[in-house]
């Protein structure tokens, strides 16, 4: 009959780091490291916080394994440890001062109408982000747009969290984490048309 | 409704959390205006594009975790 599932696995996995098992926890850090990298780059967009955090994020969770009842999978768990690593991590760091996105909103005319005629982009979304190259250049724009806009962006439209928990992991009102949302959106989306828009190379 | 005022109202709109009266004036506006309809269909690619270039594999960058941060994070462990 069958092998062992992916969840037997699993199971098998969290018995051996329950127990202490040290190649155990080194084979979890060597698997999801990458990852959880990934996930705090993005949030605090310095290469050696985001190492710090992952870090911070491993001990954190070795440290709770009693509270992880296996009821998610291993990986979600260890994401939401890395999200909240990097969140308190930003809180402690001294912010930097920030660049305005004034710039990347839209600008209206007297009247009311965009003082901007916008050019349709080429193809649907999804057939562009079928290439590699694109995907990486929306990842290198969202790490361009100001922290307090992109950690918003990166908690809303990427780790799905809701306005109140958005607002309450950065010490924001939810109404103040749904403007800065808006304007992330915005100025994202004003980065991003010179790439998909007609004309474009 | 103007444009700068739907623009204002794009979140909401795309959230579904417009209400009806508000929703009908926007959705009235989309029909004559083309420049704000291309701008929603922007503003929700650009949500869209977001979601797919952070959530797809190739966006978990190194390949080879560096072994100095598998060390560190060792270390760390067995203090």
């Amino acid at each position: 009959m069958g092998g062992a599932t992916p969840v037997d696995e699993e199971a098998a996995m969290l018995d051996r780091l329950r127990a202490g098992d040290e190649t155990a926890f080194e084979e979890v850090v060597r698997a999801y490291s990458g990852r959880l990298l990934s996930v705090t780059r993005r949030i605090l967009g310095s290469d050696e916080d985001a190492r710090d955090a992952v870090q911070d994020a491993f001990l954190n969770a070795f440290r709770s394994l009693k509270k992880f009842e296996g009821h998610a999978k291993l990986s979600t768990w260890l994401h939401r440890i890395a999200v909240n690593a990097s969140l308190m991590k930003l809180r402690t760091r001294r912010r930097k001062p920030e660049q305005s996105i004034e710039t990347l909103l839209p600008s209206f005319l007297d009247d009311g109408h965009h003082s901007e005629q916008f050019a349709s982009w080429t193809e649907p979304v999804d057939r562009a982000m079928e290439r590699a190259e694109t995907r990486a250049i929306v990842r290198r724009l969202i790490d361009q747009l100001p922290e307090s806009y992109r950690t918003v962006l990166v908690l809303r439209d990427i780790e799905g969290l809701d306005t109140e928990e958005t607002a309450h992991m950065l010490g924001l009102t939810p109404n103040a984490a749904k403007i800065r949302l808006h304007r992330a959106r915005l100025a994202l989306r004003s980065l991003l048309a010179p790439h998909l828009s007609r004309g474009a190379v | 409704m103007k444009c700068r005022e739907l623009a204002e109202f794009l979140m909401d709109y795309v959230g579904n959390e417009l209400p009806g009266p508000v929703r009908a004036e926007f959705e009235q506006h989309l029909t004559k205006c083309h420049n704000c309809h291309e701008y929603l269909v922007e503003y929700e690619g650009t949500i869209r594009a977001g979601k797919i270039a952070c959530t797809s594999p190739d966006a978990d960058v190194p390949a080879d975790v560096p072994e100095d941060l598998v060390r560190a994070i060792m270390a760390a462990l067995r203090k």
